[in-house]
C-alpha cells in the first residue's frame, strides 16, 4: 500500500541553484580563471588594456554585464554552499540551522551584496 | 575430466545465533575449492560437511534471484556471482549485508527494504481504463529503453548495503526503491507519477541522496539507481514549482 505522503522538502530550491551554479562553473569557471587570472594580466592573446579599469567599469555599467557578473558570483556561491552543506551534514558538524546559515546564509548574503554593489556602480 | 579440489582457501564467516550468542563473532573454515567454485558453493561445502547450522539465503546460483547478497571482503556481492579463485589466496571474510539487522549468521531482516519497495507503488497504473477490445498497449523501442535498465533490478539489496546515506539514516528511501519507482514512472503506459512523487518528495525521499553512486557501482545487474534518483530529483523539483499549475487526477 502507498504510505501517507511525506512532508515536501524545500531542497529543490537549493538543488536547482546548486545545479545552475555547477553548470555555469563547469562551462565558464576554468575559462574565467584563465582569462582574468593569467591571459589578461600577462597580455597573452588579449590586448593589454582588455581588463583596464575603464573597460571593466563599462562592462559592469551595462545591464547585460551586471547580469553576467551577478549570475557568475552568486550561483558559484550557491553551488559551493550546497556541497559544503551536505559535507557538514554527513560529518555531523553544527546543528542543521547552523549549517544552513553558514552555507546557504553566506550564499544569500553574497547574492544580495553583489546585486547591491552592481546597482551602486550605476548604469 | 573433473578438476580436483586440491587447493584450499580460508573463509572467515560471521556467525550469530540470537538464542545462544550475545554478539556476532567470526569463525574460520578451510575450504577446498576448484576454479569454477563460487563463494556460495564454499558456504554450501561448509554446511554439507562441517557445520549444518551455518545459515544463509540462496536459491538460483546464477545471479537472478537476488537471495545470496552478502559482504565479501567488506564489499556487497552476490555469493553465487563471486568466484573463490578470484579471492585467492584469502582469507575471505564473509559477513551479512551492511546496514540491516542480522537474523542469524548471514541472514538479515528484509522488512524495511520490502516496505520501501511497496511505498513507491511498484506496478503500472494505466492513464485511462482501456478495454481489451481496444487492443494492446504499443511501445516503441525508445519508450522501452526509457525504463528497461531499471526493470533489471532483482531486489538483492546490495545497493542498500553500499549506500552510506542509508547507513546513516535508515528512513532514507534508498537506491533500489528509486530504481523500481523509475521503472514504472518512466513507462509510457503508466500514469502514476503524481502518486509516486508524493512518496519521495521529502527529506527521506530523493533528497536523502547525496549522489555518492556506490549503489550503481555494486549493482550485479548493471542497474543505475543513482541515475533514477537524479531523474527524480529533477521531477520532484519541477513538481515543487509547477504543482500549483497541475491538474491532478490521481489521488
Amino acid at each position: 500500500m502507498p504510505h501517507a505522503p511525506e512532508k515536501r522538502s524545500n531542497a529543490p530550491i537549493f538543488w536547482l541553484l546548486f545545479g545552475a551554479g555547477g553548470t555555469l562553473s563547469a562551462l565558464f569557471g576554468v575559462g574565467l580563471i584563465l582569462v582574468t587570472g593569467f591571459l589578461a594580466p600577462q597580455g597573452i592573446g588579449i590586448g593589454p588594456d582588455a581588463l583596464s579599469y575603464e573597460n571593466a567599469l563599462a562592462f559592469t555599467q551595462n545591464w547585460l554585464g551586471k547580469a553576467a557578473i551577478w549570475a557568475v558570483i552568486s550561483l558559484f556561491f550557491w553551488h559551493a554552499a550546497e556541497r559544503l552543506y551536505l559535507t557538514l551534514k554527513d560529518m555531523h558538524v553544527f546543528s542543521d540551522l547552523g549549517r544552513r546559515l553558514l552555507t546557504y546564509g553566506v550564499a544569500a548574503v553574497v547574492t544580495v551584496a553583489t546585486a547591491g554593489l552592481l546597482l551602486a556602480i550605476g548604469f | 575430466m573433473t578438476e580436483r579440489a586440491d587447493k584450499t582457501i580460508e573463509l572467515r564467516v560471521l556467525r550469530y545465533n540470537p538464542v545462544t550468542d550475545e554478539k556476532p563473532h567470526h569463525q574460520s573454515f578451510t575450504v577446498p575449492y576448484t576454479s569454477d567454485m563460487s563463494v556460495l558453493q564454499g558456504l554450501q561445502w561448509i554446511k554439507d560437511t562441517i557445520d549444518g547450522s551455518l545459515t544463509y539465503r540462496w536459491s538460483c546460483r546464477m545471479a537472478i534471484c537476488g537471495s545470496c547478497g552478502m559482504m565479501i571482503n567488506a564489499e556487497p556481492k552476490l555469493a553465487c556471482h563471486t568466484l573463490l579463485r578470484d579471492l585467492a589466496p584469502g582469507p575471505v571474510t564473509v559477513e551479512p549485508l551492511n546496514h540491516f539487522p542480522i537474523e542469524r549468521d548471514l541472514v538479515v531482516t528484509v522488512d524495511d527494504f520490502v516496505k520501501k519497495i511497496e511505498s513507491v507503488t511498484p506496478w503500472l497504473i494505466p492513464k485511462h481504463p482501456k478495454p481489451v477490445s481496444e487492443g494492446p498497449y504499443n511501445q516503441t523501442p525508445a519508450q522501452m529503453a526509457a525504463y528497461e535498465n531499471f526493470s533489471a533490478c532483482i531486489n538483492c539489496m546490495l545497493c542498500y548495503a553500499a549506500c552510506p546515506q542509508y547507513g546513516e539514516n535508515p528512513k532514507f528511501i534508498g537506491p533500489a526503491a528509486m530504481a523500481i519507482l523509475q521503472r514504472y514512472d518512466g513507462d509510457s503506459r503508466d500514469g502514476g507519477s503524481a502518486l509516486r512523487i508524493d512518496a519521495v518528495h521529502g527529506e527521506d525521499g530523493v533528497w536523502g541522496c547525496t549522489a555518492v553512486g556506490a549503489c550503481s557501482d555494486v549493482c550485479p545487474k548493471a542497474v543505475d539507481p543513482m541515475h533514477a534518483v537524479n531523474q527524480n530529483k529533477m521531477n520532484t523539483a519541477l513538481d515543487y514549482f509547477l504543482r500549483f499549475l497541475k491538474k491532478r487526477d490521481t489521488k
